[in-house]
């Protein structure tokens, strides 16, 4: 642990959403740490449809969903945003202070006067493959990412999918496991094309063993992985002998520990009010696709108007008291100033 | 219009009329068809849109693209007559089409 990060907003979620809030809250003086599970900015934007084009962004008839992000960073740098990534907030108690302490699911602590959820669909996990009883095995013979190559020596180890990380884990873990068994649903890869033809050529010195088919069931007891069923191959149903398995199946979004919080919920969405976004607890804010109220769309530029009002209200939690004067971009010679640009 | 008909996993039929140009994947939301969750918005970048097509209905509805058949590997129990509901277009030469809900999405 290094310590406690001390900021003046806490953004959980470095999507589109997130992204503007730090516009909007920068006009107000008020400096940001974004936190994001993603190692990137963008959210939905940057992990799932970046080349998709987003017709619905007013000003742009068309931009691609990285393209609004890129636009997005380029538009907040002004006001020098700090970012986590690779971290998924797991904890928030209240402080005496009024303010809140967040701690990640890697013990970093942030302190922080506010606290705005633009968290979207939730944060993104691996998806569990849908196995039956795999989740007896998770987190003791079954992981979904390798933090330590080391827990996979002299194991046999079933690799599932056919994705980057499959192909780049089969390749890595190869030195270091007992045996490799690559399993994929059929003999296409979306992995990039090098790393298919290395791990082809393995198998064809017997390094390691690619099967086509699906995991279809697994054996063994108190939570030590003993064998896995395969099918659907054109061997037909066949057991692998392994005692660590790695599934790569793309991720999905989940709340997660949010819900945790004591913050009323509507269907795992935020329910907030209309003219401040704020949730049920005072000080906690939530934006974008992550919260509801009557009549809620879930667009971007909904989440863009919605951080604007909530800004103001963040400025009001921090700054009881203080006047605070509206102004344009356009003529404001102080909001130029910040945004570090001359009218 | 054109006559899709959705099969959930517990048997219910939904018969609905849908747009051409439509996507099996939208007719499926607009009628609250159990099943479907298509977390993406139909941008082909989550497979829980996934259905098997009728076996009667396999050669019209035709192949998934390269870019679905990677995402099919993110499904559920895919079968060789799988696809993404929202990569397959209404038309006329659909009227008719009988889809069937996996038993879960991904």
């Amino acid at each position: 642990m290094t310590g406690i990060i001390s900021t003046d907003v806490l953004i959980v979620g470095a999507g589109p959403v997130g992204l503007f809030a730090v516009f909007e809250l920068g006009l107000l003086d008020l400096k940001c740490h974004l936190i994001d599970i993603l190692d990137k900015p963008g959210g939905q934007c940057a992990e799932l449809y970046p080349e998709k084009p987003i017709y619905d962004i007013p000003g742009w008839p068309s931009i691609s969903a990285q393209g609004l992000v890129d636009k997005l960073l380029e538009q907040v740098a002004p006001f020098k945003p700090d970012f986590t990534y690779n971290r998924m907030v797991s904890s928030l108690e209240k402080l005496d202070d009024g303010g809140f302490r967040v701690t990640t699911d890697e013990n970093e602590v942030f302190e922080a006067k506010v606290v705005v959820i633009a968290a979207g669909g939730g944060s993104f996990q691996p998806k569990r493959p849908p196995i039956p009883g795999i989740e007896a095995y998770e987190g003791t013979s079954v992981f979904y990412s390798v933090r330590r190559m080391e827990d996979f020596r002299s194991h046999d180890l079933v690799i599932v999918g056919g994705g980057d990380s499959a192909l780049d884990w089969t390749l890595n873990l190869q030195p270091v496991a007992k045996s490799v068994t690559l399993v994929h649903r059929r003999p296409e890869f979306r992995a990039a094309p090098d790393s298919v033809n290395k791990m082809y050529a393995m198998q064809e010195m017997k390094q390691l063993e690619f099967r086509v088919g699906q995991v279809a069931g697994l054996t063994g007891a108190d939570g030590q992985l003993a064998s896995a069923t395969i099918k659907g191959g054109p061997d037909g149903d066949i057991e692998v002998s392994c005692t660590r398995m790695l599934p790569f199946f793309g991720l999905t979004m989940k709340l997660g520990p949010i819900a945790e919080w004591g913050l009323n919920l509507h269907e795992n969405l935020i329910p907030v009010d209309t003219e401040k976004f704020q949730t049920s607890v005072p000080g906690i804010f939530a934006v974008g696709d992550i919260n509801w109220y009557p009549g809620k769309l879930k667009l971007i530029l909904s989440g863009f108007h919605e951080v604007a009002l909530m800004a103001q209200a963040a400025k009001r939690v921090i700054s009881p008291g203080e006047r605070i004067v509206f102004q344009y971009t356009t003529s404001s010679t102080s909001l130029q100033k910040k945004l570090g640009v001359t009218g | 219009m054109t006559k899709l008909t959705f099969i959930a996993h517990d048997g219910t039929h939904f018969d609905v009329d849908a747009e051409n140009g439509s996507t099996v994947m939208e007719n499926a939301i607009r009628n609250a068809v159990p099943g479907i969750e298509a977390e993406c918005g139909g941008a082909c970048a989550c497979a829980t849109c996934h259905v098997y097509v009728d076996e009667a209905w396999t050669a019209e509805v035709g192949e998934p693209e390269a870019m679905e058949e990677d995402m099919l590997d993110f499904a559920y129990e895919v079968q060789p007559n799988s696809r993404l509901s929202c990569q397959i277009k209404v038309r006329d030469a659909l009227d008719g089409l009988i889809v069937r809900v996996p038993e879960r999405q991904g």
